[in-house]
């Protein structure tokens, strides 16, 4: 079953904008200098507004890596179109850059109740619709 | 409507012993009865009718006339949580005054309970202090003991309610997400705090060892003691044990996070009466004294908080708790902490260091004599999970404890304390409380 779109609004559009192209920005604060992800209007860290866009480079190989911290798996979702896809995996994936910044992932290609705790996850691109990307994330070598 | 007092929570370190410590007491309260949901057509069992039958319980409880009341404060969200006019549609079917709209059926306001209140025979004709603007019990509690503190009220009545009318709620139905779920539902989860509390729940047991079937004592220890509480969900309408192989065979929702795990939407209401203490001495009820209220609220640092991050917040709040009430964990004797999933318990329980439970020794306790007859009574009020989601069987129980009134479920230890508090470790409100200063 095809994933929810997200649609973007004024303060995240510079995000997806990203992402349609698979790049990853986060917001940076200029005060404090910290990452951010989800994106919000002020610092979860100092509070101030001041938050401009930073992409994350790619590691030599292209990729930009993280790893598993923990994973769930989904046997009842309340998104409507997920449900014919239980069980699936609901990973939390830290970010190798900064290991504070989280994500959700699906890890497809690794079947649900296996994720290896700990492993190495690469981040991969999704297109629900026609120039319309969503990030995710997949266990390396898989 | 209202004139509700600013500034007032206790969120910083360092303010020391609570300014109003043992000026204010709990004098009165009154639950409702209560049921899975609303039928849609008995205008006796609505979210409304509930609040004023929790009302007109508590003040016969405090033996107090109702022109003697002059403070009221009431939590107006939408049932709780529970309600979603975007999830269960809106406009629906209305009924004759005074349920011609949401309010009696989905919201309770000061506004509406003063005339469902009046219509009833029973009017609060002395009210000063009215208050709509807290935004759960957890604040709800400390917000009412500061305003009694603070002299804008002599008796004041606290309402809070979890409503709950037909239908499934929180979904996420269209082909486009938008908002706080764009972070979340594209990967099949909706912005809830099960997933949160099962992910910090995992780093719990890869950090400390164990699994999830070591809760299975605690979660059926809670609807044991939610059994024996003859006013609870349970007691009611499902008046059953769950077992060992029950729990550990339940259906999941969010592995690990199951079925079992999470507390079940009821209708219902709970009402307390917050006198100062000068007013108390020759009052009905013996007087349950306030030493102290804290809030907690901490920015999430990314998509999920983490098992570090819980483990600080709540260590803040409880040092700031005992600190405002002048106590140690070793002064807590009833101690009812938050159950809404049964995958967070530990972290409070932990963080009060009650009965000397310390950081990785949750499982190795639940595993022990937590029954209410028992040395560690934990939990007597079964929480949501064996009382229903009221979110206020926390306070009801320690209500009864420290009055000695608990029936079956009364401990044997000693219960002139206790403390309680809502929701989450991220965001919650807790109070400490006692029959002796």
């Amino acid at each position: 079953m095809p994933k929810t779109i997200p649609v973007a609004d004024e303060l995240t559009k510079p995000f997806w904008d990203a992402i349609n192209e698979k790049k990853l920005v986060l917001q940076s604060c200029s005060s404090c200098g910290r990452l951010q992800y989800p994106i919000r209007p002020n610092c979860w860290s100092c509070g101030k507004d001041r938050l401009g866009w930073r992409e994350i480079e790619a590691s030599r190989d292209g990729k930009i890596y993280g790893h598993i911290l923990e994973t769930m798996v989904v046997h009842d979702t309340r998104v409507v179109r997920r449900k014919g896809d239980v069980p699936f995996n609901v990973s939390v994936i830290s970010l190798d850059e900064d290991p504070s910044i989280n994500f959700l992932a699906n890890l497809p290609g690794t079947t649900a109740h296996e994720a290896p705790q700990g492993a190495p996850v690469e981040l991969i691109f999704e297109e629900l619709e026609p120039g319309t990307f969503i990030h995710d994330w997949k266990v390396v070598g898989i | 409507m209202g004139n509700a007092i600013n500034g007032w929570p206790r969120l910083k370190n360092d303010l020391g012993v609570w300014e109003h410590r043992g000026k204010v007491a709990i004098t009165g309260y009154g639950y409702s009865d209560i049921d899975r949901r609303w039928d849609g057509v008995s205008m006796d069992k609505t979210y409304g009718a509930y609040a004023v039958q929790s009302i007109q319980r508590c003040v016969e409880d405090s033996g107090l006339d109702y022109s003697e009341i002059d403070g009221l404060m009431v939590c107006p969200d939408m049932a709780g949580d529970t309600w979603s006019a975007e999830d269960r549609g809106t406009p629906r079917p209305y009924f004759d005054a005074p349920y011609d709209s949401e309010e009696g059926l989905t919201i309770v306001t000061s506004r509406w309970l003063i005339k469902a209140l009046e219509r009833a025979g029973t009017p609060l004709t002395g009210l000063k202090y009215i208050d709509d603007e807290a935004s759960s019990i957890g604040q709800l509690t400390g917000k009412a003991a500061q305003t009694v503190g603070e002299g804008h009220a002599k008796h004041l009545l606290m309402f809070y309610g979890m409503g709950n009318v037909e239908g499934r709620y929180h979904l996420e139905e269209g082909r486009y997400s938008r908002g706080g779920r764009v972070w979340s539902a594209p990967w099949g989860w909706m912005t809830s705090a099960m997933m949160q509390h099962a992910f910090v729940f995992l780093q719990y047991c890869t950090k400390y060892g164990g699994s999830h079937d070591n809760l299975a004592p605690f979660v059926i220890n809670q609807r044991r003691n939610g059994l024996l509480t003859p006013h609870g969900y349970y007691a009611v309408h499902e008046p059953y044990q769950i077992t060992v192989e029950d729990y550990l065979t339940q259906r999941y929702i969010a592995w690990p996070c199951g079925l079992l795990d999470s507390d079940r939407p009821v209708n219902h209401g709970a009402t307390f009466l917050f006198s100062h203490a000068d007013t108390v001495k020759d009052m009905k009820q013996k007087a349950i004294y306030v030493l102290g209220h804290v809030q907690a609220s901490y920015p999430s640092k990314s998509t999920m908080a983490t098992l570090e991050n819980h483990e600080y917040y709540t260590d803040d709040m409880v040092s700031r708790l005992y600190e405002a009430a002048g106590v140690t964990a070793a002064d807590l004797d009833i101690f009812n902490p938050y159950d809404g999933f049964a995958t967070f318990t530990q972290t409070y329980l932990e963080a009060f260091q009650w009965h000397g439970v310390k950081r990785g020794e949750a499982f190795d306790f639940y595993a022990g004599d937590i029954r209410a007859e028992g040395p560690h009574p934990f939990n007597t009020s079964g929480g949501n999970l064996g009382y229903g989601r009221t979110r206020t069987a926390m306070y009801t129980d320690i209500v009864e404890q420290l009055r000695g009134i608990a029936g079956p479920r009364q401990v044997n230890v000693k219960a002139e304390t206790g403390a309680c508090g809502q929701v989450t470790p991220g965001g919650n409100g807790h109070i400490f409380v006692s029959t002796a200063l």
